[in-house]
């Protein structure tokens, strides 16, 4: 008995040492399902449904990876994640993909052995206040009490913009979204600061949200992207790649209800797109068809927006700098040639 | 006699071979390298894969300003600071609720522990129905349920005013903070040798008791006058050198005074009937192995029931109580670090979390927090067995 269990044990050792398959993708398909990281509760963003399904922005993002490698936007896992919990989670390899409304900045990019794959929303920081407080701008906060939540950019934006602005502020740190509610609700702090959508999103939630406003000043930005690990090129790729396909097919005209009718379209653009023409899918180490199966299932980017956070949801968000670039926006994707 | 001599070194290595105590160094040996392959398999690979992955390590981070900010500080703290400031602030944040926690679940535990003995049906019950409720209720569901009732206090604009001085609010409680002025010095001095004289006494009335059998009527009241009557005395001459800065309500909250945040009130009370329901179980246990023969013994002995617990009941009971209680200590320190549900400023929150998650300096962040709990807990372990020594049964017949 006892040499069977120092055998297990050394033949676990020898277990350990094998290096770990070194392609994410082909992980990713030998498992049957993607792994993402989501947010732990944020309206529009990610929540579970009524029924128990993710929905929102950052969720179907997931789904769209997922659509392009499996034909399948259902073949996800999803792993909520705190602020805190986030990176650990895809340098450990839990998630192949975080998509938590994250901030791109230069060291996490350099230091955390991420890499961002692109930015799916561009945001600002803000505050939102209870306009029975009285407060108009931001610079009108000096000494208020403000919650943030933990291990975010809001964080050090928030000291750098009262320290500015020779304002003073207590922090009231939490963890959750859903803590921020509680505590805003009960005036335990004065502000909520976060990006202006989380806020947005939060407001929605409000048994009353006509109550409360969001400041004017906008004092960060916020590129909100997907986050893959460092070091493999060709899974990067593939999620900068089906971001770029979605921005591409609004652009083009694509949706999830009318690609079919464009089998057949000349344009060369659009076949390439659809995989009529080029090798692009097999560049990437999937399906000729992987982007029309992302428009087919989850649709293109203006479809995923305006479902989550714009017109037909009830953030109503403005697409703002999330506009095509050729409707004021700045969405430009690189085009797929 | 050579082939002899051969025969002889072949049985000794057969010995060694099968000589419990040459196999029982060999196990430990083979153990203790099996042990150290294998920490040292886990950092190398650690490392290599951080290194493959461009994941910086290393504690130059510690020098880095670390510019967010902390609600609660003991120590000054500003934006500017580093994150080994942020270390410090959180790890003075974890000692004071632990210290805190550790008091007051002490005394109430050793009151519910006595409790439970009452010959009073109501008292007994009310300490039994205590300890059932709040030792098996999972403590992060308690600290949750505190601090939610917390949050209930009055909002800050209608903050319940004790005198001018006092405000309670669900942010915090605003008490005045002592600021000392020229002379507090020499009624601190005072104070000093105030206790000095007291404590001297003490073992003057002791010895007097112990050699003559005199005892000093109104012992205590003595000590307490000398005590404090000498500082007073100090005090009211030099016409209390000391003012109060007290909160006011200024733009959006209190200024001024102390402000104790209602996170750390929330988890330092769910801490207390947390631990306190284990202690009392504890002392209630200790009192009961003492044999009941000694309290009778006492009495016949003509000792009051209160004498009797403090003299004869007691000391016995901490041999069995102080084990345990060491254990109930540690739990309490470590438990602690659920602060950062409630947002709580402690080592955990601020250090292991923002600071963790700025730099993303897990494996330093993590060891170094680790090496603060396990140092906090080894010194109270140490603190508390050379106390348990001090109470333990010395070996013999008892004296």
């Amino acid at each position: 008995m006892r040499y069977s269990s120092l055998a297990a044990a050394l033949l676990m050792l020898v277990g350990l040492t094998l290096p770990a398959s070194a392609s994410t993708l082909e992980d990713v398909k030998g498992r049957g399902h993607l792994n993402c990281g989501v947010s732990t509760g944020l309206a529009g963003f990610a929540l579970p449904s009524a029924s128990g399904e993710w929905v929102g922005f950052d969720v179907d993002f997931c789904r769209a990876v997922a659509a392009a490698i499996f034909n399948d936007p259902s073949k996800v896992k999803f792993t909520p994640l705190t602020n805190k919990e986030r990176f650990t989670a895809l340098q450990s390899g839990e998630i192949d993909v975080l998509s938590r409304n994250t901030t791109w900045t230069m060291t996490r990019d350099m230091k955390l052995g991420l890499e961002f794959a692109g930015v799916n929303y561009y945001d600002g920081q803000g505050f939102l206040v209870p306009i029975a407080l009285g407060v108009q701008s931001a610079l009108e906060l000096d000494g208020a009490r403000v919650c943030v939540q933990t291990g975010t950019t809001t964080e050090l934006n928030l000291a750098d913009y009262f320290r500015g602005n020779n304002m003073e502020f207590e922090s009231v740190v939490i963890s959750t979204a859903d803590d921020a509610r509680t505590n805003y609700l009960a005036e335990a702090c004065d502000v909520y600061t976060t990006d202006a959508s989380g806020l947005a999103a939060l407001r929605s939630t409000f048994p009353d949200p006509s109550a409360h406003i969001i400041l004017p000043e906008i004092i960060s930005k916020e590129p909100l992207g997907l986050i893959v690990r460092h070091g493999d090129n060709q899974w990067g790729d593939l999620v900068r790649w089906t971001l770029n396909a979605m921005i591409n097919a609004e652009e083009l005209g694509l949706t999830s209800q009318n690609v079919g009718e464009f089998e057949d379209d000349p344009s060369p653009k659009i076949r390439r797109l659809l995989g009529k023409e080029g090798d692009f899918g097999e560049q990437i180490g999937l399906d000729a068809l992987w982007a029309r199966h992302v428009i087919e299932h989850v649709g293109n980017y203006g479809e995923v927006f305006d479902r989550n956070l714009g017109k037909d949801s009830t953030l109503s968000l403005d697409r703002g700098l999330n506009a095509l670039w050729s409707e004021g926006g700045i969405l430009f994707a690189p085009p797929v040639r | 006699m050579p082939p002899q001599t051969s025969f002889q070194t072949k049985r000794s290595w057969r010995d060694l071979l099968f000589d419990a105590r040459v196999r029982g160094w060999a196990a430990q040996v083979l153990t203790l390298a099996v042990l150290a392959y294998v920490v040292f398999f886990l950092a190398s690979n650690a490392a290599t894969n951080m290194r493959a992955l461009g994941i910086s390590s290393g504690f130059g981070f510690l020098g880095q300003e670390a510019s967010f900010d902390i609600s609660m500080t003991l120590v000054d703290y500003d934006l500017t600071d580093t994150h080994a400031k942020v270390f410090l602030v959180g790890a003075l944040n974890t000692l004071l609720v632990s210290v805190l926690g550790i008091l007051a679940a002490t005394a109430l535990g050793i009151l519910i522990g006595i409790g439970r003995l009452s010959d009073n049906w109501l008292v007994a019950k009310l300490s039994l129905a205590y300890v059932e409720v709040f030792r098996n209720l999972p403590l992060l569901f308690q600290i949750l349920f505190w601090y939610g009732l917390v949050l209930l206090w009055p909002k800050v604009r209608d903050s319940i005013a004790i005198g001018n001085s006092v405000f309670i609010n669900n942010r915090g409680i605003e008490i005045p903070r002592l600021v000392f002025e020229e002379g507090s010095g020499l009624v601190g001095g005072a104070l000093l040798i105030g206790l000095i004289v007291a404590y001297g006494v003490r073992r003057w009335a002791h010895r007097l008791h112990d050699q003559e059998g005199k005892t000093v009527p109104g012992l205590p009241l003595v000590m307490i006058a000398i005590a404090v009557g000498l500082p007073l005395l100090v005090a009211l001459v030099l016409q209390f050198p000391w003012s109060y800065d007290l909160p006011v309500r200024k733009g959006f909250n209190y200024k001024g005074g102390i402000s104790i945040p209602t996170s750390l009130v929330a988890l330092w009370f769910s801490l207390t009937v947390y631990t306190g329901a284990f202690i009392a179980e504890i002392v209630r246990s200790g009192i009961a192995a003492v044999a009941p023969g000694q309290s009778e013994a006492a009495a016949s002995l003509g000792l009051r029931s209160g004498m009797t617990m403090r003299l004869v009941v007691l000391p016995q009971a901490l041999r069995v109580i102080v084990p345990p209680l060491i254990s109930q200590y540690l739990n309490l320190t470590k438990n602690s670090s659920l602060a950062v549900a409630i947002g709580y400023p402690d080592l955990v929150n601020v250090f292991s979390g923002t600071s963790l998650n700025q730099t993303g300096q897990a494996i330093e962040v993590i060891l170094m927090t680790m090496a603060f709990y396990l140092a906090i807990s080894l010194t109270i372990s140490l603190g508390m067995n050379i106390y348990n020594t001090r109470v333990a049964m010395k070996g013999g017949a008892p004296r």
